[in-house]
């Protein structure tokens, strides 16, 4: 298996660029639908979050899989979920990866490694593990992430999945997204830890923290943590600390995030911080940079008029595939 | 080819309940090696039940793995293997600690096919029913639960013979399925079964007991009540029908209708409490679609609405019992 090295090259880096791009775009489309009107559900949104969705399942390789939560969609794009696939689901369309069936950000295909996660937090916490103990059962070399935010680590799965994978030493690699509330709890009324990634040594794995906004420190902190995984090191728990920019979801204004909070965390902003990096390493100049985002307009726009355009599944297939043939 | 049968096709032995499952298990794992076990202190010690005695030895730790008590993770972790291309086996103690596990079961399991069409083989074991002086936590019947969860199929063998088939059948089938098993059975009820492969069908019962005048509807370890009951009506020249459902869920209602059809009379006999048990829905199956068969009402007979105690006197009033099943075919005799 071809595996990238944990220095990324010019290439690599300025494909994490474009998804991060990409992932904010189609993000900021699916809020103005939202708002407009035209989706038939809810939206949950990552912004802000780019450099951990993205950098660390990047770390992935084709056979690994991942299994994102519904705030996720962005850690899907480097496993190959295209633009189309995000707005046919979003508009429940029958020609999505769920047929209509699944909401919002609830898709996957295991042909390309990602996992359709369920609204039960963290549910796939333990699937994932599942997964690596397959792996591990059949001597293959292929590594489990899943992702959750730092809401998740509350529940019983949680503890149950992380400490199972450690008794077995499971190949997989467990991402915290710390972006300090869940709905609109802040982290304080959630724990009394200091950093979730405290709770590893409960486990006896390492627990690391990484800057949640630094999408290089993301990806090389979950590249270290997936390679030790599939030399058969074990679990790593990630911790990522950043920020929430929107609220809950699409319907939360998050009034209860005071203003300079989100002033902060606006100065942090993840791309920003990487078109710095490019451009410190001559990879990123203007006319680059508007290159790529007018690229990532462009697909945007093809994908909302390819799934506005797509059927609707009919109602009677609302009973199908409950059952396996 | 030989004239002579081979010896293995014809040969039946006497086998347990308990017996028949773990030969299933057996038989099972040595014919597919993505076949594991999940589940608390089924290796060494051989299970509580003692089901997977000597699997650990024979299949090694890897297919037989000793969980922590985290009913919650090794089901997701059976579901995360199985959409990876295992076909796990979990084993939960009793059946009542299956409610740990609702949520991985109900949300993850049972609805993961629905949206991607992708498969998820599991099986879920678990030594459900009373009986045995074991109390509250340690008797419950909970295949109602479950039975009102579109994605799940819900197992229930009444004999050795089915038990093992239908545990054959479970496994390959691609569908998570929960397999309850009567602990009640496990060492009280044998019968000769073929050592040979064999399954059972899904979705499908079986009429025990031919009969002319009523129906009795049941499963699991009251398809003995229900026989012995059918006995003593035969003595007073009542013939009584007895259809083993064997799958909760989806309901063979087929098997139903055509007995109802026959006899125009219907019991349903169940452990589970009576509101909202299973009898509820084949009582409502009957009257929607047998209505005009009818000669008398459906009756439910089912323990009462209470958690299942402790001691004998009140376990014993509690459950459903040949006397209860007489009252009823008494009853229906009058219409």
């Amino acid at each position: 298996m071809q595996v990238k090295p944990l220095e990324l090259g010019a290439k690599e880096l300025m494909d994490i660029y474009y998804l991060m791009r990409l992932g904010r775009a189609i993000e900021d489309r699916l809020n103005l639908l939202y708002k407009g009107g035209r989706l038939p559900g809810a939206i949950y949104l990552g912004t802000g979050q780019e450099a951990i969705e993205i950098g660390a399942s990047y770390a992935l390789e084709p056979g690994d899989v991942l299994a994102p939560t519904h705030r996720d969609m962005m850690s899907q794009l480097p496993r190959g979920i295209t633009p189309r696939e995000v707005f046919l689901q979003h508009y429940a369309r029958a020609d999505s990866l769920t047929h209509g069936k699944g909401e919002d950000n609830y898709q996957g295909d295991l042909k390309r490694g990602t996992f359709a996660t369920v609204s039960m937090l963290p549910d796939f916490y333990p699937v994932a593990a599942g997964a690596a103990l397959a792996f591990k059962l059949r001597r293959e070399k292929q590594v489990a992430m899943a992702y959750c935010g730092e809401g998740a680590t509350s529940v019983g799965d949680w503890h149950e999945a992380i400490n199972a994978a450690s008794v077995l030493n499971l190949p997989v690699v467990f991402v915290v997204i710390n972006n300090g509330y869940a709905y609109s709890t802040p982290v304080y009324k959630e724990m009394k830890v200091a950093n979730v990634a405290d709770r590893a040594c409960a486990y006896s794995i390492p627990g690391v923290i990484v800057d949640g906004n630094d999408v290089i420190e993301c990806y090389q902190g979950a590249k270290k943590a997936v390679e030790r995984a599939r030399e058969g090191g074990g679990p790593t728990l990630i911790e990522a600390k950043t920020m929430r920019m929107r609220g809950h979801a699409g319907h939360d204004p998050a009034t209860y995030v005071a203003k300079d909070i989100i002033d902060l965390w606006t100065k942090r902003d993840p791309i920003v911080r990487f078109e710095n990096y490019l451009t410190e390493r001559g990879l990123l100049d203007e006319d680059k940079k508007k290159e790529v985002i007018d690229h990532v307009n462009a697909t945007v726009e093809d994908a909302v008029n390819y799934a506005e355009q797509s059927p609707y599944p009919e109602g009677k297939e609302a009973t199908e595939d409950v059952y396996a043939a | 080819m030989s004239t002579q049968p081979s010896q293995s096709q014809d040969e039946q032995k006497e086998t347990l309940f308990i017996d028949a499952i773990s030969q299933a298990l057996w038989e099972e794992m040595e014919r597919d090696s993505s076949i594991f076990m999940m589940g608390e202190d089924i290796g060494p010690y051989g299970g509580a039940f003692k089901v997977t005695k000597g699997f650990i030895e024979h299949f090694g730790p890897e297919r037989i793995i000793d969980m922590p008590i985290a009913e919650e993770a090794y089901t997701g972790m059976a579901v995360g293997a199985a959409l990876t291309g295992m076909r796990p086996v979990i084993e939960y103690q009793y059946a009542d600690f299956i409610s740990c596990a609702w949520d991985q079961i109900v949300n993850v399991a049972a609805k993961y096919h629905y949206r991607t069409r992708e498969a998820v083989p599991m099986v879920m074991r678990a030594p459900s029913g009373a009986g045995l002086r074991a109390g509250p936590f340690h008797s419950q019947s909970p295949e109602g639960w479950f039975a009102h969860m579109p994605g799940l199929k819900v197992v229930m063998p009444g004999t050795p013979y089915d038990a093992k088939g239908l545990l054959k059948a479970a496994i390959r089938d691609n569908n998570p399925v929960i397999f309850f098993e009567h602990k009640y059975l496990y060492r009280r009820l044998k019968e000769q079964i073929p050592t040979d492969d064999y399954t059972v069908p899904i979705s499908k019962a079986k009429v025990h007991k031919e009969g002319t005048d009523a129906t009795i509807i049941t499963y699991a370890a009251m398809l003995q009540v229900a026989l012995e009951a059918a006995n003593k009506a035969q003595e007073k020249g009542i013939s009584v029908e007895v259809v083993d459902l064997r799958t909760i869920y989806p309901l063979d209602k087929e098997t139903i209708l055509n007995s109802v059809a026959k006899t125009s009379k219907a019991i349903m006999l169940y452990e589970d409490i009576k509101t909202l048990g299973i009898g509820a829905e084949v009582s409502a199956i009957i009257a929607e679609e047998a209505f005009e068969s009818l000669d008398g009402p459906v009756l439910r007979v089912a323990s009462p609405d209470a958690p299942i105690p402790y001691s004998p006197p009140l376990e014993d009033y509690f459950l459903p019992k040949v006397d209860d099943v007489m009252v009823a075919i008494d009853k229906l005799s009058a219409y």
